[in-house]
């Protein structure tokens, strides 16, 4: 795994995947879909406006999944909120703000995911299962998202929450059950930080 | 003697109605606050900074450094709905980020 993105000719970024790697980055794409969860149904083109505006209501509490709680985090308190700062009052203002803004912000991660998936299935892989995987328009950003939402629902998976634990895991002996998921995960790093230099 | 003591009355009223409007506090600015964590990447948190806010690379790169070596930084600063805007979508990158009352 050592494919990095290249600024594309005309604009845009370009990658060249090995068919390991096109499959392991679908397969997490639909993993982080799947635990994205599926959006609001489409209302019924009868249905009473009232209702259809009260059921676009997001949840008011945080996600129990820690992966989840770190791409969906409370607006209000966290450290810096201050000592005087009123535990109830911050739960009150994050439960609003979670129901007015969770539902749009799950859309649009669950959309990069998408466009992932939709560009590695719309690739022409060679012989070998290799393939050249180029992002134009809205997609590099879309990726852009995507990976980063990868890395932060593995990190969360991987109990990564300080710099130094992260470290010590990058050190992981060959035969702990953890290491192929540490790799895919520099992996994504390197991929996210080479899509960067490309915009 | 009538107008000797209007005088004080008057004063203590002026008193207790600057009191009254210093609680509700409502000139003071929210801010809002990316913190630090050890996934996000510095090169992608500067992008943030840049892309979204339209900070110069050096401001933006300054606040990444204070995001990563103080633990936090104040990345905007307005009213409180500006603030659940800056909000979302850093959460809309990724980001995490909270907004309070800016009390310093």
């Amino acid at each position: 795994m050592g494919g990095v993105f290249e600024t594309r000719a005309g604009g845009g970024a370009t990658v060249a995947l090995d068919g390991i790697e096109i499959s392991i980055l679908r397969s997490l794409a639909v993993q982080l879909l799947e635990l994205i969860g599926p959006g609001e149904p489409e209302p019924e083109a009868d249905a009473d406006p009232l209702a259809v505006l009260f059921a676009s209501d997001g949840p008011t509490e945080p996600p129990s999944d820690p992966a989840l709680a770190r791409l969906f985090p409370d607006a209000y308190g966290g450290p810096g909120a201050g000592p005087e700062a009123d535990p109830e009052e911050l739960r009150a203002r994050s439960a609003e703000f979670r129901r007015f803004t969770e539902n749009d912000l799950r859309t649009r991660k669950r959309e990069d995911a998408l466009a992932v998936v939709r560009s590695l299935d719309g690739l022409a892989p060679d012989g070998e299962g290799a393939a050249l995987l180029e992002l134009t328009g809205e997609l590099p950003l879309r990726w852009l998202g995507a990976l980063n939402d990868l890395r932060l629902t593995i990190a969360a998976r991987l109990d990564i929450t300080e710099d130094d634990e992260s470290a010590a895991l990058f050190r992981l002996p060959d035969d702990d059950p953890r290491k192929p998921m540490v790799m895919a995960y520099l992996w994504l790093g390197g991929l996210q930080e080479t899509l960067i230099e490309t915009l | 003697m009538g107008q000797v003591s209007v005088a004080p009355i008057e004063i203590e009223r002026t008193e207790s109605a600057e009191e009254t409007f210093a609680v509700p506090e409502p000139d003071v600015p929210w801010v809002t606050l990316v913190h630090n964590d050890p996934v996000n990447l510095m090169s992608y948190v500067t992008y943030v900074f840049q892309a979204y806010f339209g900070y110069p690379k050096d401001k933006a790169t300054r606040l990444m450094m204070d995001v990563h070596h103080k633990g936090r930084a104040v990345v905007s600063s307005g009213t409180r709905e500006e603030m659940e805007r800056d909000v979302q979508a850093m959460h809309g990158y990724g980001l995490w980020a909270t907004l309070s009352q800016d009390r310093f």
